[in-house]
C-alpha cells in the first residue's frame, strides 16, 4: 500500500537556501577574471583618458585655432590639423571609393557565385589579404603602382579636368611630355594602397553578412523563377544592407588610421585642396610619425592633441558602423 | 517473410515486375537543372573570346592607346557589351542583366586576387636575389654601406628584433586579452559590459597613437631609452583590443547548451570554462591570436617611434636600440639606394614569408580535430566565427546563456 506522507503541521516549511555567491575555485575564478578585466579597462581606458588629457593644454593654448589652422609651423607657434584632417579624410575617401566596389563584388562572389570546391580557399585568400603587412602594401604602389597611377592622373585630368578634384595646378596634360612629378606622391596614389588594406576587412564583415542570409529565403526567390542576380538583388543585397553600410564604415575606420603606406607614399605639404591627383598633402598619422622625433614638450603634446582627434574620428565612425549593422535585420537572431 | 508473401500473392492483387523493351527508343537523359551545358560554356568562352580579339583590334590597329592597361580595360568593356548581346539572342532583359552582373562580380574579384598575387609576386621578384646569399640570414648590417654587394651583410638583427619584440608583446597581450575575454563572456555583469564597451571602443585606436602614447610615457615622461622592450609595449597596447574582441567573438559562438549541461553535471564554472568552453573555442582561438600576431608583426608604426633603429644584432630587449623586420625595411627603402632597395624588398620576402608561416598554422590548428573523414566542411566554423571581423559589430548569435545574464 502505498502512503501519503503526513504533512507535520508543527514544522513551518520554508525553501531551501539558495546562494548565487559563488564558492572556494569559483570565488578564485570569478575575481581573478573581474582582476583581469579591470587591468584591460585601466591599460585601454588609460590610454584613451592620457591622450585627452595630454592634448588638452595644447587646445587651451591654441583655441578654436587649433581645428581651423592649417599650417604646421612649431617654430612660428602656427599648429594647426585643418590640414591634415583634411588630407586624412580626402586619403580614406579615395581609398574607400576603390575598395568599396571591390568589396562588395568579391564578397557577393565569394558567398554566391563561386564554386563550393573553392570557397574556403577563396575565404583563406582574403584572410590572408589582411595579415600582408602594411609596409608591404607601401612598397607595391610607391614602386609597382605610383608609375600607372601618374598615366592615369594625366588621362583623368585632361578629360575631367573642368571637375575641381581631377585639376591639377601648375601642370599641363596636354603637353607632349607630361611633368610626371607633378602627378606622383599624390593622395590619390596613397589612396590606392590605403584601399588594398582596407579592403579585405570591408570584405569579410559583408561576406559574413551575406553568408547569414536565409537560405529559405533565397530558395523561395529561384523557385519563384528569379535569376541568381534577381535573386542576389531582392534577397541578398536588402538582408545584407546593414552589413554593407558597416563594412564599407569600418574599412573607413581603418583607413583614417593608416600610417606607414602613406608615410611612403605622400609627399608631405600643409593645405587643403581638393585636388587629389597632385602631388602632396598630409595625414594626421604620418603627421605623426614624420614629426615625433624632433619635437619639443609642446610640440609632443600638439601630437598627441593631433592623434586624439583621430582616434575620436576613427572611434564615431565604427561606432557608427557597429550600430548601423547590429540595428539591421543581419546579425543577431537569424536563425532562419 | 516469404511464407506470407506467398499466401498473400493469393488473396490480393498481384505484383507486377517491370518489363525492359528492349526496341523501344532510348530515354531522353534529363536535363541537368544545376551546371552549365556546352552551349552555355562555348558561349561564355566565345563571348571573351572574341572581346579580347576587338579590344586588340580597337587599341592596337584603330585607336591609338598602347599599353596593357588599355588593353585590359577595353577588354572588360567589350566583354559585357558582347555578354549583353549574346544574352539578348537567348533571352530577354532579364537574362542580360543576370549575365552582365555575373560578369561584373566575378571579374571584380579577379582583380582583386590579381591585386593580392600583384603584391606577392612583385615583393618576391624584386628582393629574390640577396636570398641566395647565405650571410642574408646570418648577418647584421653593421659596417655595412647602402651600396655594399649583396655577400656583404643580413638582417638577422632584424628578424631577432622582431622576434623578441612580437615575443614580449603576446606574452602581454595573449593572456590579457583571453582572459578578458573569458570575463566578459563567462561572468559578465554591469562591469564586464563596460570593460567590454571600453575595448570596442579601443579597437579604432589607429596604431600609430598606441606608438605614440608609449613613446609619450616610457621614453618621453619616465626616460627610458628607445629599446625593444618600449617597442614591445607599444604592439601590446595595440594588439590587446584586438585579441579581445576577437577572443570574445569566438567565445560568444561556444553554444550554451554544452555550458549548462557541464554545470547540471555539478562542475564548477571554473572547471566548466577550463574543460568545456575554452577546449571547444580552442581552433577559433588560435586563428585570433595568430592572426593578432601577423597584424603585430608587420606593424611598422608603433615600432617607428619606440625601438630605434639598431645596425647590428640586439638580443636584450632593454639594451637600448633594436631593429625589426617592417622597421629595417621602411629605413632602408628611405635610403634610396637600389642595391639597399633591393635588399628592403629581400627582406620584405623574409617577413611575408613569416607571415605566410603564422597564417598557414592558424588555418591547420583552425581545423576540426579529426581530420580523417570531415563531415562539416572546414570553412564552417570559421563562417560563423571569422576572428578577423575583430573589429566588426557582427555581433554572433546570441547563445542561451548570453540571454539569461
Amino acid at each position: 500500500m502505498t502512503t501519503l506522507p503526513v504533512q507535520d503541521a508543527s514544522t513551518d516549511v520554508r525553501p531551501r537556501k539558495i546562494s548565487r555567491r559563488a564558492t572556494g575555485a569559483d570565488a578564485v575564478f570569478v575575481h581573478s577574471a573581474r582582476a583581469v578585466g579591470a587591468t584591460v579597462l585601466v591599460i585601454t581606458g588609460g590610454v584613451g583618458l592620457f591622450l585627452g588629457w595630454q592634448g588638452y593644454p595644447t587646445i587651451k593654448h591654441y583655441g578654436l585655432s587649433f581645428f581651423t589652422e592649417v599650417d604646421w609651423k612649431p617654430d612660428a607657434d602656427v599648429i594647426g590639423i585643418a590640414g591634415v584632417l583634411s588630407g586624412t579624410i580626402e586619403v580614406a575617401l579615395v581609398a574607400m571609393t576603390i575598395a568599396f566596389p571591390l568589396a562588395l563584388l568579391t564578397a557577393l562572389y565569394i558567398s554566391e557565385y563561386a564554386p563550393a570546391r573553392i570557397k574556403a580557399t577563396l575565404v583563406s585568400l582574403v584572410d590572408l589579404m589582411a595579415a600582408v603587412p602594411s609596409i608591404v602594401w607601401g612598397l607595391w604602389g610607391f614602386f609597382l603602382i605610383m608609375p600607372h597611377a601618374a598615366e592615369l592622373a594625366i588621362w583623368l585630368q585632361r578629360n575631367l579636368g573642368w571637375i575641381p578634384i581631377f585639376d591639377v595646378k601648375g601642370a599641363d596634360p596636354n603637353a607632349a611630355i607630361p611633368d610626371l612629378s607633378r602627378y606622383a606622391a599624390s593622395m590619390f596614389c596613397a589612396g590606392i594602397a590605403v584601399a588594398m588594406m582596407v579592403l579585405p576587412m570591408s570584405c569579410a564583415v559583408m561576406r559574413q553578412v551575406f553568408s547569414q542570409t536565409p537560405q529559405g529565403e533565397k530558395e523561395a526567390a529561384l523557385a519563384l523563377g528569379a535569376t541568381r542576380w534577381g535573386m542576389v538583388r531582392s534577397v541578398v543585397l536588402p538582408f545584407g544592407r546593414g552589413g554593407i553600410i558597416g563594412g564599407a564604415m569600418l574599412g573607413l575606420g581603418r583607413a583614417l588610421g593608416e600610417t606607414i603606406a602613406v608615410l611612403l607614399i605622400l609627399s608631405p605639404s600643409f593645405e587643403i585642396k581638393p585636388r587629389i591627383l597632385e602631388v602632396g598633402g598630409n595625414t594626421v598619422s604620418s603627421l605623426i610619425a614624420g614629426r615625433f622625433g624632433d619635437a619639443s614638450k609642446s610640440q609632443l603634446s600638439a601630437l598627441l592633441a593631433a592623434g586624439f582627434v583621430l582616434f575620436l574620428l576613427t572611434l564615431l565612425v565604427n561606432t557608427l558602423a557597429a550600430v548601423i549593422v547590429n540595428r539591421s535585420r543581419s546579425g543577431a537572431g537569424t536563425d532562419a | 517473410m516469404s511464407s506470407t508473401l506467398e499466401t498473400g500473392s493469393t488473396t490480393a492483387g498481384k505484383t507486377f515486375l517491370p518489363t525492359y523493351d528492349d526496341d523501344a527508343a532510348p530515354p531522353v537523359p534529363r536535363g541537368s537543372l544545376g551546371g552549365t551545358t556546352i552551349d552555355e560554356k562555348f558561349v561564355r568562352i566565345g563571348t571573351w573570346a572574341s572581346a579580347f580579339g576587338l579590344a586588340w583590334l580597337l587599341t592596337q590597329r584603330l585607336l591609338a592607346m598602347p599599353g596593357l592597361p588599355w588593353f585590359l580595360i577595353m577588354w572588360f568593356v567589350l566583354g559585357l557589351a558582347v555578354t549583353a548581346v549574346t544574352g539578348m539572342l537567348t533571352g530577354g532583359l532579364v537574362e542580360v542583366r543576370d549575365r552582365v552582373a555575373a560578369a561584373v562580380v566575378t571579374v571584380g574579384a579577379m582583380l582583386v586576387a590579381a591585386v593580392l598575387v600583384s603584391a606577392l609576386a612583385f615583393v618576391v621578384m624584386r628582393g629574390w636575389r640577396p636570398l641566395l646569399h647565405l650571410n642574408f640570414y646570418v648577418d647584421d648590417m653593421a659596417g655595412v654601406g647602402p651600396k655594399d654587394p649583396f655577400t656583404n651583410g643580413g638582417i638577422l638583427h632584424a628578424i631577432v628584433g622582431s622576434l623578441i619584440e612580437i615575443g614580449i608583446g603576446v606574452a602581454i597581450a595573449l593572456p590579457l586579452g583571453i582572459g578578458t575575454a573569458v570575463f566578459m563572456t563567462e561572468v559578465g555583469g554591469t562591469f564586464a559590459r563596460v570593460v567590454r564597451t571600453v575595448v570596442e571602443a579601443m579597437t579604432a585606436l589607429p596604431s600609430i597613437v598606441a606608438g605614440l602614447f608609449v613613446y609619450t610615457v616610457f621614453i618621453v615622461a619616465l626616460g627610458y631609452p628607445r629599446s625593444g622592450l618600449a617597442a614591445a609595449l607599444a604592439i601590446a597596447v595595440m594588439m590587446l583590443p584586438i585579441i579581445a574582441r576577437a577572443a570574445d567573438v569566438v567565445l560568444r559562438v561556444v553554444p550554451g547548451g554544452l555550458r549548462e549541461a557541464s554545470l547540471a553535471l555539478g562542475s564548477s564554472r571554473w572547471r566548466t570554462v577550463w574543460h568545456v568552453v575554452l577546449p571547444t573555442a580552442r581552433p577559433g582561438l588560435a586563428t585570433a591570436v595568430i592572426l593578432g600576431i601577423a597584424r603585430g608583426v608587420g606593424e611598422t608604426s608603433p615600432v617607428l617611434l619606440t625601438s630605434g633603429a639598431a645596425s647590428f644584432l640586439v638580443t636584450s630587449p632593454t639594451g637600448g636600440v633594436m631593429n625589426s623586420l617592417p622597421l629595417y625595411i621602411y629605413s632602408t627603402v628611405r635610403s634610396g639606394e637600389p642595391v639597399a632597395i633591393t635588399r628592403a624588398f629581400a627582406a620584405a620576402t623574409v617577413l611575408l614569408a613569416i607571415v605566410l608561416i603564422l597564417f598557414v598554422t592558424a588555418r591547420l590548428l583552425a581545423r576540426p580535430r579529426r581530420t580523417k573523414k570531415p563531415r562539416r566542411r572546414r570553412s564552417l566554423d570559421l563562417l560563423r566565427a571569422d576572428p578577423l571581423v575583430e573589429m566588426g559589430p557582427v555581433s554572433p548569435r546570441p547563445t542561451l546563456t548570453e540571454e539569461n545574464t
